[in-house]
C-alpha cells in the first residue's frame, strides 16, 4: 500500500455567519486516501462534504489539522502559488452545475482549457483533447458548442476537461445532482471506466446511495463528523443509523433491510438491483 | 431559444472563410480606410469591383448581404438628399432650378458617391468580419492583435478572457430570462401591456433574479477556472497556433496593392471627376 496519496489528520475548519456566529463545519476529521481509491463521501447538505472537496483543492484552507497531498503538506499562508498549482495539476475537480465550469464556446477549447494553463506545447495539448474526449465518448461533439448539449453531455466534456490535464486524482462534487437520470448513468460510467481503466483516485461526493454503492469505499459525514468509513455493505448495513442521518439507503436494500426485520433469513449484500433479485430469488427457492 | 446565435456568423467553405483572422481585421481595416481614399469615379468603381469580388470569393448569398445594408438605407437616404440639394457647383452645372431648390449636377454626383461609399464599407466590413468570422475567432485575433499594448501594461489578455466568458455565457443568460420571465407569467405578472414605464417597471422582478444567479454563476466559474489552474496569461499555451499562409499575404498585399492604386489615381488626377 505504502503511502496515502492524500492524508488528512484532525482536520478542523469553521465560517463564520454574517451574524457573527461560527458554525463548525468540520471536527477533527481525519481519514487516509489511497492511489487508486474509488471513494464515495456522503453527508445531507450542510454536512461538510463539499467543504472537505474544496480544502483538498486549496479554494479553502483548514483552521487546524494537517493536510498532506503526494507527500507534500499543505500549509495555510505558506504554501506558494506555484506549489498550489502544480498540486492541483494533480487533483481535478469537477463540480455540481456543468454550465458554470464550462469556460470555452466550443467543446474541444474547452477542454484545451487545462492543458493551456499548464503551458502544455500545443500538439500535445491536441493529442490530449482528442485523446480526453475519445475516452468519454465526446469525440464526435468536439466543435458543438457547450449550450446545445445536453446535460450529460455537458458534464462529460467538464471531465474530459480536466482527464486532459492528466491527473492523478479527480473530485466530484456532486457532478451528477443536476442531471435527468440518462445523464447521471452516463456520468456515472464515466467515473466508474476512469477508476477502473485508467488507475485515477476518485472521491466521488454525493447524497445519492445508489451512486455511493458502486465506489469501492464509503465516507460518510454528518454535520462535520466522519460516522462510517469501510466498505459499502458495511456502511449500508447500518441503515438504522443512516436514516437517522437524513440519508436513504438504496431501495433495494431497504426492501432486504424491512424483509430480515419481519423474520426473512436474507443472507449476503444487497446493494443493486441485480443482488435484490438475487437474494429474493435463492430466498423463494429455499421454501 | 436553443437556436440563438451570436453575431451574424454565416458558415461556408471560402477562401476568405479560411483567411487567417488576424489578417481579415486587418483586411477590413484597410478596405474602411480605402473607401476614404476613393475620391472620383475610376476608384470608386474600382472599389465597387473589389467589394463584389470579396462577395464572389466568400460564397455568401447576395441576398444576405444586401440584408446587411437595409438597416442604414435611411442614413443613405437622408445624407444623399442633403448632398442632392445643399451641394453648389458652378452655375453652368445646374440641374434643375425650381422654387427654393437649386440642384447642381456635383450634388448629383456626390449623393452617387456618397451611396457608394457607405455600401462599400458595409459590405467591407461585413464580409471580412461579422458573416465570415465567428465572435471568438475574433476575440483571440484582437488578443493577437493587441499584443504590443501588452509590453505597455494592458491587461490584453483579460480583456480577451472576459470577452470569450462573456460570448459563452449570453446564451445561458437568455435561456434564465425566459425561463425567469414564464415563471413570472405563471403567476401573473404582465410584461406586454401598460405604458412604457410600467412595462419598464414590470421587467425589475425580472432581472433582479437574473443579476442574483448571473453573480452565482461568476463566482462558480471563478473557482472552477482556478481549480483548472487559471492563473492569468503568463506562462499560457494555445491549442490552436495560427499561422499567416502564403495566401493570408496575398490577400493582405492586395489590399495594400490596391490602396496604393486609388492613391496614385488620386495624385495623377486620373479618373472622371466633376469637383
Amino acid at each position: 500500500m505504502g503511502e496515502p496519496f492524500i492524508s488528512v489528520k484532525n482536520l478542523s475548519y469553521a465560517y463564520e455567519e454574517d451574524d457573527g456566529r461560527k458554525i463548525q463545519v468540520l471536527k477533527n476529521l481525519s481519514i487516509d486516501i489511497m492511489r487508486g481509491d474509488f471513494l464515495a463521501v456522503l453527508g445531507h447538505n450542510g454536512s461538510g462534504k463539499s467543504t472537505l472537496a474544496r480544502i483538498l483543492n486549496m479554494i479553502l484552507f483548514a483552521d487546524s489539522g494537517k493536510v498532506v497531498i503526494d507527500g507534500k503538506e499543505i500549509i495555510p499562508n505558506e504554501i506558494s502559488d506555484d506549489e498550489i498549482i502544480e498540486l492541483r495539476k494533480k487533483i481535478g475537480m469537477v463540480f455540481q452545475n456543468p454550465d458554470n465550469q464550462l469556460v470555452a464556446t466550443i467543446v474541444e477549447d474547452d477542454v484545451a482549457f487545462g492543458p493551456e494553463n499548464l503551458g502544455i506545447p500545443s500538439g500535445e495539448i491536441r493529442e490530449r483533447v482528442d485523446n480526453a474526449l475519445a475516452e468519454l465518448g465526446m469525440s464526435e461533439y468536439a466543435k458543438h458548442e457547450p449550450h446545445r448539449l445536453s446535460g450529460g453531455q455537458k458534464q462529460r466534456v467538464a471531465i474530459a476537461g480536466i482527464l486532459a490535464m492528466l491527473p492523478e486524482c479527480i473530485i466530484f462534487d456532486e457532478s451528477t445532482a443536476m442531471l435527468d437520470p440518462k445523464g447521471r448513468q452516463e456520468v456515472l460510467s464515466a467515473i466508474e471506466k476512469i477508476n477502473r481503466e485508467k488507475g485515477i483516485t476518485v472521491i466521488m461526493i454525493t447524497h445519492y446511495m445508489d451512486e455511493a454503492a458502486r465506489a469501492d469505499r464509503v465516507v460518510v459525514l454528518d454535520d462535520g463528523d466522519l460516522i462510517f468509513d469501510g466498505k459499502p455493505e458495511e456502511v449500508f448495513s447500518h441503515e438504522k443509523e443512516l436514516i437517522s442521518m437524513g440519508l436513504d439507503v438504496p431501495q433495494c436494500t431497504s426492501l432486504i433491510y424491512k424483509l430480515r426485520e419481519a423474520g426473512f433469513k436474507l443472507e449476503g449484500r444487497c446493494l443493486s438491483a441485480k443482488e435484490c433479485a438475487e437474494l429474493l430469488f435463492g430466498e423463494l427457492k429455499n421454501n | 431559444m436553443n437556436s440563438i446565435s451570436l453575431g451574424q456568423y454565416y458558415p461556408a467553405e471560402s477562401p476568405i472563410h479560411r483567411l487567417d483572422v488576424r489578417i481579415k481585421v486587418v483586411v477590413a481595416i484597410l478596405f474602411v480606410v480605402c473607401t476614404f481614399l476613393c475620391k472620383n469615379v475610376l476608384s470608386f468603381a474600382l472599389l465597387l469591383s473589389l467589394a463584389l469580388l470579396s462577395i464572389i470569393l466568400s460564397r455568401l448569398p447576395i441576398g444576405l448581404v444586401a440584408r446587411g445594408v437595409r438597416p442604414i438605407l435611411i442614413i443613405i437616404a437622408i445624407t444623399s438628399l442633403i448632398n442632392i440639394f445643399f451641394s453648389t457647383g458652378a452655375p453652368e452645372n445646374i440641374v434643375v432650378d425650381w422654387w427654393i431648390f437649386t440642384i447642381y449636377r456635383e450634388g448629383i454626383y456626390n449623393a452617387l458617391l456618397m451611396i457608394v461609399r457607405f455600401v462599400c464599407l458595409i459590405v467591407g466590413t461585413s464580409v471580412f468580419l461579422t458573416y465570415t468570422t465567428t465572435p471568438i475567432e475574433l476575440t483571440d485575433a484582437i488578443e493577437d492583435l493587441l499584443w504590443p499594448l501588452k509590453k505597455l501594461g494592458v491587461p490584453v489578455h483579460d480583456f480577451a478572457m472576459m470577452m470569450t466568458i462573456a460570448l459563452r455565457f449570453i446564451p445561458l443568460l437568455v435561456d434564465e430570462t425566459d425561463k425567469i420571465m414564464t415563471a413570472q407569467k405563471a403567476r401573473g405578472a404582465d410584461f406586454s401591456s401598460g405604458s412604457l414605464a410600467q412595462r419598464a417597471k414590470a421587467l425589475v422582478p425580472v432581472l433582479i433574479p437574473l443579476f442574483v444567479s448571473a453573480f452565482r454563476r461568476a463566482e462558480e466559474l471563478a473557482v472552477a477556472m482556478e481549480c483548472r489552474c487559471y492563473h492569468g496569461g503568463e506562462g499560457r499555451t494555445r491549442m490552436n497556433v495560427r499561422h499567416v499562409h502564403a495566401k493570408d499575404f496575398v490577400a493582405l498585399f492586395g489590399v495594400i496593392l490596391f490602396g496604393v492604386g486609388i492613391v496614385v489615381l488620386n495624385t495623377l488626377n486620373i479618373g472622371y471627376s466633376i469637383s
